[in-house]
C-alpha cells in the first residue's frame, strides 16, 4: 500500500467507534452475501453451461414458496438489526449530555466561525478540550452548509433561519479536518477548517492567550440596551412585555393555547418574528428585528437572556437597566 | 385478418423500409421509429454528459484546482448531473427499449396514443435543447439538486431556463408513463393475460406509475424555485419567511423514486436476459413481478432518507430509515430469483448475458451500500461524501447502464436487423465492467475517509484514490467508445439478423427482424406463458448432459 493513501479515517470521538462497529457489521454481512451469490452464479455457469445449440433448461418442479419466503425473511431480519442498531446510535448522537459545553457555530459563504462558551471567537479553527462533551448550536447566515468532522463521524446541516445542534466528545488529541459537506456555492471546497483537540490544561492556556478572531461583537448585555429591549422587557418598564428573567428553559403558554419551551430557537424566533408565538396575556406589539441584527448578535442576546437570574433572586423592584457601559 | 394461413412475413416491408426521408422520421407515429428518435437523442446527451465526467475526473487527478476555476468546475458537475439524470438515465430504457418493445411484447400494433408518443419526444427535445442552451450561455451552478435558498437567492447563471427545460422534459416522462399504462391495460393480444406478460412489461408498468405520480411534484418544486427567484414569493428562503427544507421534501419525493425509474426498467431487462440465455422459465415469476410494484409503492415513502442530517426531526429520520430497509427486500428477492433461474439452465455467455452478469455484480455492491446509507448510524458519517457518490453511480450508472446496454445488445438485431461483432462486443462489455469498478470502488474508500462530494479541491492525502478513480474513468471511457464503433459499423456491414438469433421466447422474436410497421404479419394469439422454454421447446427430447 502506498504510504500516502490512508484507507481508514482517525477514530477520535466516542461516536466514531460506535459508527465504525456498525459499519463493519453491515460490511461483513454484505461481503458474505455477495460472495455467496457470486460463487453460486459462477458454479451454475460452469455446471449448466450450454453444451448443444438446441439445448434448453430443465424444468424445476415442486413448491418454491418456502424458498421465496426464506430469502425474503432472512434479509429482512438482517436489515432490521441494522435499522435498530443504527437508530440507537442516531438517537444518541442527537441528544447532547447534560454536562456538555455550549459552543456556537456560524456557517457563511465560505467560512466557519466558532464562538467558545467564554466568548472567544475563531475562524476556520476550532480548539476543544479532549474528553469533554461539546454541544454545537449552529446556524447559517446565507445558504445551507454542513458541519462535518470525519474523525468524529459527525455531520449536521447548518441552515439559515433556524438552529441545528450536534455534539461530540473527542477522545484523542490531534488536529482533524472540518469540511462543509453541503454544496454551498463557488468556494464550497474552500469552506474547510481544522479542529484541534487539546489536553484540558492546554485548552485553558490557549483560551487566555492570543486574541479573538472575527471582529468584536457587542455583548448581549450591551445589545439588550442598544436595541432597546430594556424599555419593555424589564420589571420596571413602562410598556407591557414579558419579563425575561429566569424564563429560559421554562414552558410558557401562548395566546393560541399552545405551550412552548423557551429555548434558543424560540428566543431567536421571538426576536426576528415576534408576532408568530405571542405569550398569553400580551399583545403582538413588538417590532421585528429581521434584517437589523446579525445572527451573531442574536446569539449574544440569547446567551444574555439565558443567563438572567430568576426575577425573585435579582429582586423584582427597580432593577436598574443592566450595566452602565458606554 | 384470418385469410391466408401462410402469409409470408418477408413480403411486408420492415418499419425501416416502409418510408424514407427526414419527414418520415420527424412526423412518424410508429412507436419503433420514435424509439429510434429517442435512441439518437439520448446518445447525444450521454456523450455530452460523459465528456463532462471526463473533465471532472481529469481535474480531480490532483488536489489543486489546476484545469478550471471552482466556478467552472461547479457548473461542470451540475450539468453532468442534470444531463445524465433527466436527459439520459430517466428516458434511457423506457423511452428507447420500452417504446420499441412494449407494444411488440404484448402483441399490439402500437402504443395506445401514437400522436401523444411523438409529442412526448418533442417535449423531451424542447426541454433538452433549453437545458443545453443554458449550458452554452454559461450554465448553472446549483448542483442537479437545486437546494434552496442557494438556487432561489444566491446562485448565478441560467437557473430559470434550466428549470423550465426540466419542467418541459418532465411532461415527456409523464405522458410516456400514461401511454404505457393505458397500452398495457387495453392493447394486449388475445390470450396475453396479466401473468403471461414478460417481466420487462411488469417493470415498465411499475415505472410508469412512478413517472405519473412523482414527476408532477418535482415539476412544481422546480417551478416554485423559478417563481421565488423572480418574485421572492417566500416559499423556500427564510429571509422571505419560507422554509428551505420544504424544497428538499418536494425534490426528493420525486427524485428518490426517480432512481427506481432508472433501475426498475433495467431489472425488467435483466429478467429477459437471464431467462433467454439460460433458456429457462424465470424462477418465481410472481415474486419478481410484484417486487417491481412493491418497489414502486414503497419507493414513494422513503424520500426522507436523503435528509437524515438536514435538520428534519429525529423521529422522521427513524421512520424513513425503517421504510428504506423494507424497500431493500424486493431488490434482494429479484437477485435471488435471477440466481435461481440459472439453476439447471442452459447457460450461454453471449454479450447480453455478460452485461446481465455484470449487472448483478455492480447491483450487489450498489444495493448493499444502499442499505448502509439507509442505516441512520452510518449515514451520519458518509452522507454527502464520495461514499454516496460511489453508491449512486453503482446503482444508476453501473446497474442502470449495464441493463440498458445489455438490452440494447439483446434487441439490437431486432431493432436494426443486423448482427454486431461478437468479439468486440465482449471486449467492450469486459472493459466497461473493469473500468466502472476501477472508477467508482475507490470512491467508497474516499467517502469513508471523509472526502466531501462536489469538492473542486481536496486535501492531498486523498490523491492516490482519486488518481486510481480517474485512471478507471479512462478505461470506462474507452469501454463506452467500443460499442459506439461496432454498433454503428454493424448498421452497414453487420450480418443480416434472423428473426430469433438467440432462440429466445417472447412475441418480439416471432416477428421479422426488423419488424414490419404493424409489428406482426398476422395479429398474434398467445397460448402460453412467458418464458415457456422447457415445456414447448423443440429440443424437449434432448438428454442434457448433467
Amino acid at each position: 500500500m502506498l504510504p500516502n493513501a490512508p484507507v481508514f479515517p482517525p477514530v477520535s470521538s466516542t461516536l466514531a467507534s460506535k459508527v465504525d462497529t456498525l459499519f463493519f457489521f453491515t460490511l461483513g454481512v454484505s461481503v458474505l452475501f455477495s460472495v455467496a451469490i457470486v460463487a453460486t452464479i459462477a458454479a451454475f455457469i460452469v455446471r449448466y453451461r450450454r453444451r448443444r445449440a438446441d439445448e434448453t433448461g430443465q424444468e424445476i418442479k415442486g413448491n418454491t414458496l418456502l424458498l421465496e419466503l426464506a430469502w425474503s425473511i432472512v434479509p429482512l431480519g438482517l436489515v432490521m438489526i441494522s435499522f435498530f442498531w443504527g437508530a440507537s446510535i442516531f438517537f444518541e448522537s442527537a441528544r447532547p449530555p447534560a454536562d456538555a459545553w455550549s459552543f456556537h457555530v456560524y456557517g457563511k459563504q465560505w467560512m466557519w466561525k466558532v464562538e467558545h462558551p467564554e466568548g472567544k471567537r475563531e475562524i476556520n479553527e476550532f480548539h476543544v478540550p479532549v474528553n469533554q462533551a461539546v454541544k454545537l448550536t449552529m446556524t447559517s447566515e446565507d445558504v445551507i452548509h454542513n458541519f462535518s468532522v470525519p474523525a468524529f463521524r459527525l455531520k449536521m446541516d447548518v441552515l439559515p433561519g433556524r438552529y441545528s445542534t450536534a455534539w461530540f466528545r473527542a477522545t484523542k488529541t490531534g488536529t482533524y479536518h472540518i469540511f462543509c459537506d453541503q454544496y454551498c456555492g463557488v468556494d464550497h471546497s474552500k469552506m474547510v477548517g481544522k479542529i484541534h483537540v487539546m489536553e484540558p490544561q492546554d485548552y485553558k492556556r490557549w483560551l487566555v492567550s492570543g486574541t479573538s478572531a472575527g471582529g468584536a461583537v457587542a455583548s448581549g448585555e450591551e445589545l439588550f440596551v442598544a436595541k432597546a429591549c430594556n424599555t419593555c422587557h424589564r420589571p420596571d418598564s413602562s410598556a407591557r412585555a414579558p419579563v425575561l428573567d429566569g424564563v429560559f428553559g421554562k414552558k410558557v403558554a401562548l395566546v393560541d393555547g399552545r405551550t412552548v419551551t423557551v429555548d434558543e430557537s424560540y428566543v431567536r424566533e421571538s426576536i426576528l418574528s415576534p408576532a408568530t408565538k405571542v405569550v398569553q396575556g400580551y399583545q403582538p406589539i413588538m417590532p421585528t428585528f429581521q434584517g437589523q441584527i446579525s445572527e451573531e448578535e442574536v446569539v449574544q442576546l440569547i446567551k444574555y437572556i439565558r443567563d438572567l437570574p430568576p426575577a425573585a433572586a435579582s429582586g423584582a423592584p427597580v432593577a436598574a437597566p443592566a450595566g452602565g457601559q458606554p | 385478418m384470418t385469410a391466408p394461413a401462410t402469409a409470408a412475413p418477408t413480403e411486408l416491408p420492415s418499419y425501416l423500409e416502409a418510408a424514407h426521408g427526414p419527414k418520415s422520421w420527424l412526423l412518424t407515429r410508429d412507436h419503433k421509429r420514435i424509439g429510434i428518435l429517442y435512441l439518437v437523442a439520448i446518445s447525444v446527451f450521454f456523450v455530452l454528459g460523459g465528456l463532462m465526467a471526463v473533465l471532472i475526473r481529469a481535474e480531480l487527478a490532483t488536489p489543486q484546482g489546476d484545469m478550471f476555476s471552482s466556478d467552472v468546475y461547479n457548473r461542470l458537475f451540475t450539468m453532468h448531473g442534470i444531463l445524465m439524470i433527466f436527459f439520459f438515465l430517466i428516458p434511457s430504457i423506457p423511452a428507447v427499449l420500452g417504446n420499441f418493445l412494449l407494444p411488440v411484447m404484448i402483441g399490439a400494433k402500437d402504443l395506445a396514443f401514437p400522436k401523444l408518443n411523438l409529442t412526448s419526444w418533442y417535449l423531451y427535445m424542447i426541454g433538452g435543447l433549453m437545458t443545453f442552451g443554458s449550458l452554452l450561455t454559461g450554465g448553472i451552478d446549483t448542483g442537479w439538486t437545486f437546494y434552496t435558498p442557494m438556487s432561489t437567492t444566491f446562485a448565478q447563471g441560467q437557473v430559470l431556463v434550466t428549470a423550465v427545460g426540466i419542467f418541459v422534459a418532465g411532461f415527456s416522462s409523464i405522458l410516456t408513463g400514461l401511454n404505457f399504462i393505458v397500452t398495457i391495460h387495453r392493447m394486449r393480444a388475445p390470450g396475453m393475460t396479466w401473468f403471461r406478460l414478460p417481466l420487462f412489461v411488469w417493470a415498465h408498468y411499475a415505472t410508469s406509475i412512478i413517472q405519473i405520480l412523482g414527476t408532477p411534484v418535482v415539476a412544481i418544486a422546480i417551478l416554485l424555485v423559478g417563481a421565488e427567484r423572480l418574485f421572492h414569493i417566500g416559499v423556500f428562503d427564510p429571509k422571505y419567511g419560507g422554509d428551505p427544507l420544504l424544497f428538499q421534501h418536494l425534490f426528493w419525493f420525486y427524485s428518490h423514486p426517480a432512481v427506481y425509474i432508472m433501475i426498475l426498467p433495467a431489472m425488467g431487462v435483466m429478467s429477459e436476459l437471464v431467462t433467454a440465455f439460460s433458456r429457462k422459465r424465470v424462477f418465481g415469476y410472481h415474486f419478481v413481478a410484484f417486487s417491481s410494484l412493491f418497489i414502486a409503492v414503497i419507493g414513494f415513502l422513503v424520500w426522507g432518507h436523503h435528509m437524515y442530517v438536514s435538520g428534519q426531526s429525529v423521529v422522521a429520520g427513524a421512520i424513513f430509515s425503517f421504510l428504506t430497509m423494507l424497500v431493500a427486500i424486493p431488490s434482494a428477492v429479484k437477485v435471488f430469483n435471477w440466481t435461481a433461474t440459472l439453476y439447471k439452465g442452459s447457460i450461454s455467455l453471449q454479450t447480453p448475458m455478460l452485461y446481465a452478469l455484470g449487472f448483478i455484480g455492480v447491483f450487489l455492491i450498489g444495493g448493499l451500500t444502499g442499505v448502509m446509507l439507509g442505516t441512520l448510524g452510518i449515514d451520519i458519517h458518509v452522507h454527502d461524501t464520495y461514499f454516496i457518490v460511489a453508491h449512486f453511480h453503482y446503482v444508476m450508472v453501473g446497474s442502470a447502464i449495464m441493463g440498458y446496454l445489455g438490452g440494447l445488445h439483446f434487441w439490437w438485431p431486432k431493432i436494426t436487423g443486423r448482427m454486431y461483432d461478437e468479439f468486440w462486443s465482449k471486449v467492450g462489455a469486459l472493459l466497461i465492467f473493469v473500468g466502472f469498478n476501477t472508477t467508482f470502488f475507490p470512491q467508497f474508500i474516499l467517502g469513508y475517509l471523509g472526502m466531501p462530494r462536489r469538492y473542486h479541491m481536496y486535501p492531498a492525502e486523498f490523491q492516490t484514490w482519486n488518481v486510481l478513480s480517474s485512471a478507471g474513468a479512462t478505461i470506462l471511457g474507452v469501454g463506452y467508445l467500443i460499442p459506439v464503433i461496432y454498433l454503428l459499423w454493424s448498421l452497414k456491414f453487420g450480418a443480416k439478423a434472423p428473426a430469433n438469433p438467440w432462440g429466445a421466447k417472447g412475441l418480439e422474436w416471432q416477428t421479422a427482424s426488423p419488424p414490419p410497421v404493424e409489428n406482426f404479419a398476422t395479429p398474434p394469439v398467445v397460448t402460453e406463458e412467458a418464458y415457456a422454454y422447457e415445456t414447448s421447446a423443440p429440443a424437449k427430447e434432448v438428454t442434457v448432459g448433467v
